[in-house]
């Protein structure tokens, strides 16, 4: 890794925002993520934190602000120097969708393919590789979660936690710049949700670059590089956790924590 | 009340010629009207605004009008168009476009209500549009379609009747010209009533067995 790729963030969000009708959900966020940094994203119910990752791979339109991959503005451009914004067409906008994994909270996995079609169809009809390509990648990715025993399973015959692993397999399947998660454990049952943190935390320590938002506080506290604590649709705190657990500036953040830590 | 049953049994044998041109009406007219119903529906969720409102004025006008209507439209609409095909296709073209505009109906329908987190799955690995359609909304959505469709070609079939009024010689025309040389009208309409009840009976369960076969998850 050179010097550059060190320094300059591989994604920079600047007063990124967004309304449902009257209701504004974010009120201007910005941030800088380096690559191989791992991003927590806490914060109470309908603080805008799902909203933020929705945004950043246009699976929301943003009403305002500006998103940048490795230099690239996703979801349209601008010519020239202060030029005017012009909107990317569906075709580049799938191809910069797809440099973002996104792990969703109810796993959304194809209900008809089964586990090794739901890894192999993205870089099979989307990257273009052949069938056997395809399959061999699907294969290495579901064994990196843990799933090479159940790879010919359709979706219905896997637990909660196995379908989100095989979540996660579809998105690293595409090699993406960075994974989003968004709460990838919320829906579990409370046994199953420390296999999916497992392959999380693992995929931290390979160095992959993620944003997580999550209710998981243990998790937040020992994986992340960075927390952001949202409230309101605005970032109210942003630091180091283990800085932010123990002494957080912030009074939302403190009455925030002290709801979480001490149930 | 004497009901004639000699006549049931000179007739039943002659209906069976009317029978196998309704058969054959309503199998051209089933294989035009799905695929143009398929087409029409996938277009209708398709990308291009205006061709949306095209398809949604096309399905407006076949349900806002009577199909007696339309076949008139058709049969005397095809010679002004320079078209000179007969009645047998006139009848068919009338049918297939009408059972086409329901068709997709039942297709838009049946593709817009998969689970939204399907579509949004599927762009977040980079899927566009057309590829969401093929890959992971249409493969999902032939099963609970079934029972629509074959509602709409049991009206089909029924609706072949109408196509007595441009002397196309299917089994309801078949009957009525029994019915002007011996006069046994609720003899005639009785028989015709247990052909279409049989083949509409038949029709229902090759398609419950069909969906019994198609995959579900």
């Amino acid at each position: 890794m050179n010097a550059k790729t060190v320094r300059t963030p591989l994604l920079s969000v600047r007063d990124l925002r967004k309304s449902f009708g009257d209701r504004e959900i974010l009120k201007g966020i910005s941030f800088d993520l380096m690559a191989g940094e791992t991003m927590v994203l806490i914060g109470p119910s309908g603080s805008g934190k799902t909203t933020v990752l929705r945004c950043l791979n246009h699976l929301e339109e943003p009403s305002g602000g500006a998103v940048m991959l490795d230099g690239e503005t996703v979801g349209g451009s601008f010519i020239g120097t202060g030029g005017a914004f012009v909107p990317a067409g569906a075709r580049e906008l799938a191809e910069q969708r797809r440099k973002f994994g996104f792990v969703f909270q109810r796993f959304n996995l194809f209900p008809h393919l089964t586990a090794v079609q739901n890894v192999a169809i993205g870089p099979r009809k989307v990257l273009g590789l052949s069938r056997a390509e395809a399959e061999a990648r699907a294969e290495r990715e579901l064994n990196r979660v843990s799933l090479a025993d159940h790879m010919h399973k359709r979706p219905s015959q896997l637990s909660g936690g196995q379908q989100q692993r095989v979540a996660i397999a579809r998105a690293l399947a595409m090699e993406p710049s960075l994974i989003l998660f968004d709460e990838p454990t919320s829906a579990l049952d409370p046994e199953l949700v420390q296999e999916v943190l497992d392959v999380m935390r693992e995929l931290a320590l390979e160095g992959m670059t993620m944003i997580v938002v999550t209710h998981e506080m243990t998790f937040a506290r020992q994986v992340a590089d960075r927390l952001i604590f949202m409230a309101d649709g605005y970032i109210v705190e942003e630091g180091a956790p283990e800085d932010i657990f123990t002494a957080p500036r912030q009074e939302k953040t403190q009455n925030f924590l002290k709801h979480v830590l001490h149930r | 009340m004497n009901f004639d049953w000699a006549i049931i049994q000179m007739a039943a044998p002659l209906l069976l010629q009317g029978t196998m041109m309704t058969l054959k009406i309503g199998a051209v007219a089933a294989v035009l009207g799905l695929a143009g119903g398929i087409v029409l529906g996938l277009l209708s969720l398709g990308g291009w605004p205006l061709v949306r409102f095209l398809v949604r004025a096309y399905v407006d006008f076949i349900r806002g009008t009577p199909l007696l209507i339309q076949i008139f439209i058709v049969f005397f609409g095809l010679p002004v168009m320079g078209l000179r095909l007969g009645e047998f296709w006139a009848g068919v073209i009338a049918l297939s476009l009408n059972c086409a505009g329901y068709v997709a109906e039942v297709v838009r329908g049946t593709v817009g209500s998969v689970e939204k987190g399907q579509t949004e799955a599927a762009m977040s690995i980079g899927m566009t549009r057309g590829k969401i359609l093929m890959y992971i909304l249409l493969p999902q959505s032939f099963r609970p379609m079934v029972p629509a469709l074959t509602n709409d070609l049991i009206t089909l079939l029924k609706n072949t009747s109408l196509l007595s009024v441009i002397s196309v010689y299917e089994l309801t025309r078949s009957g009525q010209a029994i019915i002007a040389s011996h006069f046994v009208p609720l003899e005639i309409f009785t028989l015709l009533a247990i052909y279409y009840y049989v083949i509409i009976s038949s029709l229902s369960y090759a398609s419950r067995v069909l969906e019994r076969r198609l995959p579900q998850w």
